[in-house]
């Protein structure tokens, strides 16, 4: 008989180890998943994990991992500011969205105008749309007490259709011929958020994510506000006991979280995409809410998650293209990662007993 | 010499790093009230755990009637014949009595048949009960009932009870020792777990005091004085607390009509809460649990906001201030529930200081956090108080009860409280620790301070309050002078035995 027994205090060990634990099961069961549809399991994990950074291509793989990781990195850092209160925005895919259409459509208002301010004017459009999206379901929670969960991951379909509608009427290129999609921004040097340099995948996004890591890291560690999110998030009535006010902290909570999912999606519509189109999103928002939990809610460990995260990403891609792996078995070697992460992450609140021992009281 | 009913040789069990019990020996003769006392942690829920078979023994033996007995779980006891009732209930608050009761039947008669013998046992024992009420709707002393008429449809020849008063009136009380003298002269034995000794002098035939698992003596309750007997529980000659002289100052808190709404359908409402607090005096606040004493201290503390004007405190309206606003002003409080509440269980000691100390013990600058002055608090906190802890960087729910519970309390008077609001302060502590914490509150009335002591320990209420009230479904009673209270009026304040009477016998 395996028995559970909660350890007297969280084991750190543990803590620190079940990330590591979690990607090497995930790459023995990814494996066994790929051996199954008759791929060599070996090959198809060393081209997932190791052709992206030491491969022939590395060249170009590199630098798409700090593209692909940033969106995922400053949307996680937002997501686990509020995960660690027990405030559930599911919805970061919208906020993403919304900061993308707010952001490009404030660049395009401008056309062709350049200036100095506009991309920073882009940057605060952007912000705002993501945290305009992140309101409504804090709003609705602190006025109604709905469920924050279903009402941001509602709003997510909401801001497709708007996605839609902007890309074939209001932002849709004049001179695009029909296609779905705006005029395209790297075009457009005042709002083009063009690579710092070149070659090396660092844009403004990259930056950006470098100093939200940094930020969560100080407001966690230092800062009252994030004190107020760690007690809310571990003892809520102890939280309120202390001073904690619950309806501010979930506007603030929700609102930093959409505030920089708008800005990741900023960044990628000006930048790495170029323009708004119908399929824009490609799922960063709910991939971040496995990085915010990979990353164990750490500033860290979110950044370390996120280019892991984007490895996968990059790796699937080629794994898909060399090897024919069909697309849903990455997706389940990625989702595989998340599953590993909660299973092993038990071990460090319990011991594992195995045997059959007498119930302690 | 008649042969005991049950007889226990040399039981020892040991967990990892604890030995709960070590070679205890006690014998209970039939019809016989036996006492077990003991601090907490002293090893006598492990021992009736045994007994009841919820744990075996790692060596020693065990006879009942005569006959070897080493009951394999609960089921095989009660078979045997051994009752037990739990110190925290397990009932169903949707389901009747006669329900709960059913359910917890090995073969559970047509429920007509069931009430029925509730009515007649209930009756006999002087225990009134309606079987078909909701269980929700039963107060504490009750819901007591339920389970003692559960174990007597067994027929026990033994029944166990684990701090049955805890939860008791005075009547209540007086009617449960009726049930069991009557229990007694019948044959049954009793083994009766407490840690209130006068209870203890006026029910039990003969008591074994357990200290740190071992047996440390026995004695003829009757014929030691409690002090004896708090003596050998601790181990060592116990301090009473001390005050000299309080001089008692102006009015520092005044509620006026405090009232408040039920938190949820199960919460309880304030209602109409009126009294003064002055400087230098202990208010006690007495009552059953549940009837309004967290709430209480909710409205007091500022995690509940009130109507304007309820609470006064100098002159200044306290209704739109929040508890870190009124720490500031040096209004304090310490709630009952530790874990979770008062700290937050997976945080630090230094992490739980901060919780409550970064205003008044200027932890805070701005904004941001200084954990080296949080450090220094916390080990000041464990200094003064003597919690016990490898460290302030440990884990608050890896501090036993009343360690934690002495930090939680030391944490508010260090910081220099004008009003403090303590509820259950020395709740599962044990007896030289909540000493020192009932003289650390004198203390601070003695200071100047004034101190609010919500309790369900009358004993405590007694030893430490200048005034008493009680609450009884959110009301308050007026506040009386504590010395000279008898307990019969102290019961009556509680709200008597809730309506009812004892069943004539």
């Amino acid at each position: 008989m395996i028995r559970l027994e909660k350890r007297p205090q969280p084991s750190r060990t543990y803590a620190l180890a079940t990330p590591v634990l979690a990607v090497l099961a995930t790459m023995f069961f990814g494996g066994v998943l790929f051996a199954i549809l008759g791929k060599d399991p070996v090959q198809s994990i060393i081209t997932i994990f190791w052709e992206p950074l030491f491969g022939e291509f590395s060249f170009y793989y590199r630098p798409q991992l700090l593209v692909k990781g940033a969106p995922l990195v400053l949307i996680a850092i937002g997501l686990a500011l509020g995960f660690k209160a027990g405030i559930w925005n599911i919805g970061a895919e919208g906020q993403y969205i919304m900061g993308a259409i707010f952001g490009a459509g404030m660049g395009l208002a401008f056309y062709p105008t350049e200036s100095v301010f506009i991309f920073p004017l882009m940057i605060l459009a952007g912000a705002f749309g993501g945290w305009l999206w992140a309101t409504i379901p804090a709003v609705l929670k602190v006025k109604f007490g709905t469920n924050e969960i279903l009402v941001s991951l509602m709003l997510v379909y909401v801001a497709e259709q708007l996605l839609a509608s902007v890309s074939l009427g209001l932002l849709k290129n004049p001179e695009g011929f029909g296609f779905p999609g705006s005029r395209n921004l790297q075009q457009y040097a005042s709002a083009h958020n063009a690579e710092l340099i070149t070659g090396s995948g660092m844009h403004w996004g990259v930056v950006a994510a470098f100093i939200a890591v940094i930020f969560a890291y100080v407001l966690l560690a230092r800062h009252r506000l994030g004190f107020a999110i760690r007690v809310t998030g571990e003892a809520p009535r102890a939280a309120r006991f202390s001073g904690v006010n619950p309806a501010r902290l979930i506007l603030f909570c929700l609102g930093i979280s959409g505030m920089l999912a708008g800005l990741a999606g900023m960044f990628e519509a000006a930048g790495p995409a170029g323009q708004i189109t119908i399929d824009f999103n490609v799922g960063y928002g709910f991939t971040a809410i496995i990085v915010a939990f990979l990353g164990r809610l750490h500033p860290i460990g979110i950044l370390l998650a996120g280019l892991l995260m984007a490895l996968t990403y990059i790796g699937g891609d080629i794994a898909q293209s060399q090897l024919q792996l069909p697309a849903a078995a990455i997706q389940v070697f990625q989702g595989m990662l998340l599953f590993f992460l909660l299973a092993f992450d038990l071990l460090t609140n319990y011991h594992l007993r195995i045997g059959n021992t007498e119930v302690t009281p | 010499m008649t042969t005991p009913l049950l007889s226990l040789r040399g039981l020892t069990k040991a967990y990892p790093g604890v030995v709960a019990n070590d070679d205890v020996s006690l014998e209970i003769g039939p019809g016989e009230i036996h006492a077990l006392l003991g601090e907490n942690g002293a090893g006598k829920s492990t021992l009736v755990k045994m007994i009841y078979g919820l744990v075996k023994p790692d060596s020693g033996t065990m006879e009942f009637k005569g006959a070897s007995f080493a009951p394999q779980d609960p089921r095989t006891a009660r078979a045997s014949g051994v009752g037990m009732v739990f110190q925290h209930f397990s009932l169903f608050d949707a389901l009747t009595v006669a329900e709960n009761i059913a359910l917890g039947m090995e073969n559970a008669p047509a429920m007509g048949q069931l009430a029925a013998r509730i009515r007649e046992v209930s009756q006999s024992y002087g225990l009134p009960l309606a079987p078909d009420r909701t269980v929700g709707d039963l107060s504490a002393g009750e819901r007591q009932r339920v389970e003692i008429i559960r174990c007597l449809l067994q027929d026990p020849k033994l029944l166990i009870m684990d701090e049955p008063t805890s939860v008791l009136t005075p009547q209540e009380v007086a009617i449960l020792f009726e049930t069991l003298n009557k229990l007694q002269s019948e044959g049954t034995s009793i083994l009766y777990i407490s840690h209130k000794l006068e209870e203890i002098r006026t029910l039990c035939d003969s008591a074994t005091i357990l200290r740190l698992g071992k047996v440390v003596g026995t004695c003829v309750p009757a014929q030691t004085s409690a002090r004896d007997m708090a003596e050998m529980m601790v181990g060592t000659a116990l301090k009473t607390p001390q005050r000299s002289g309080t001089q008692v100052g102006e009015v520092i808190l005044e509620l006026d009509k405090l009232s408040l709404p039920p938190a949820n359908d199960f919460g309880m409402p304030l209602r109409a809460i009126s009294l003064n607090l002055r400087k230098g005096e202990v208010l006690g606040i007495g009552g059953v649990a549940g009837n309004g004493q967290d709430e209480l201290l909710g409205a007091l503390s500022g995690e509940t906001t009130v109507g304007n004007g309820m609470i006064t405190y100098k002159g200044q309206d306290l209704s739109s201030l929040g508890p870190n606003e009124r720490r500031a002003i040096g209004l304090l409080s310490a709630p009952e529930e530790r874990l979770g509440h008062a700290a937050a269980p997976d945080m630090s000691l230094v992490e739980n200081a901060m919780l409550t100390g970064a205003t008044r013990e200027g932890l805070e600058k701005g904004g941001m956090l200084d954990w080296a002055a949080a450090r220094k608090f916390a080990d000041r906190i464990i200094t003064a108080f003597d919690v016990r802890t490898p460290s302030a960087a440990n884990a608050a729910r890896s501090l036993s009860g009343g360690n934690l519970q002495k930090f939680v309390i030391g944490r508010e008077v260090l910081q220099r409280p004008n009003v403090l609001v303590v509820n259950q302060p020395t709740w599962g502590v044990d007896a030289s620790a909540a000493a020192a914490i009932r003289q650390a509150l004198l203390d601070l009335a003695m200071g100047g301070a004034a101190v609010i002591v919500i309790s369900q320990d009358l004993d405590e209420l007694m030893e430490v309050s200048d005034r008493f009230a009680a609450l009884n479904e959110g009301r308050l009673s007026p506040p009386r002078p504590a010395a000279g209270l008898t307990v019969d009026e102290i019961g009556l304040m509680m709200g008597g035995a809730h309506g009812l009477e004892a069943a004539h016998v």
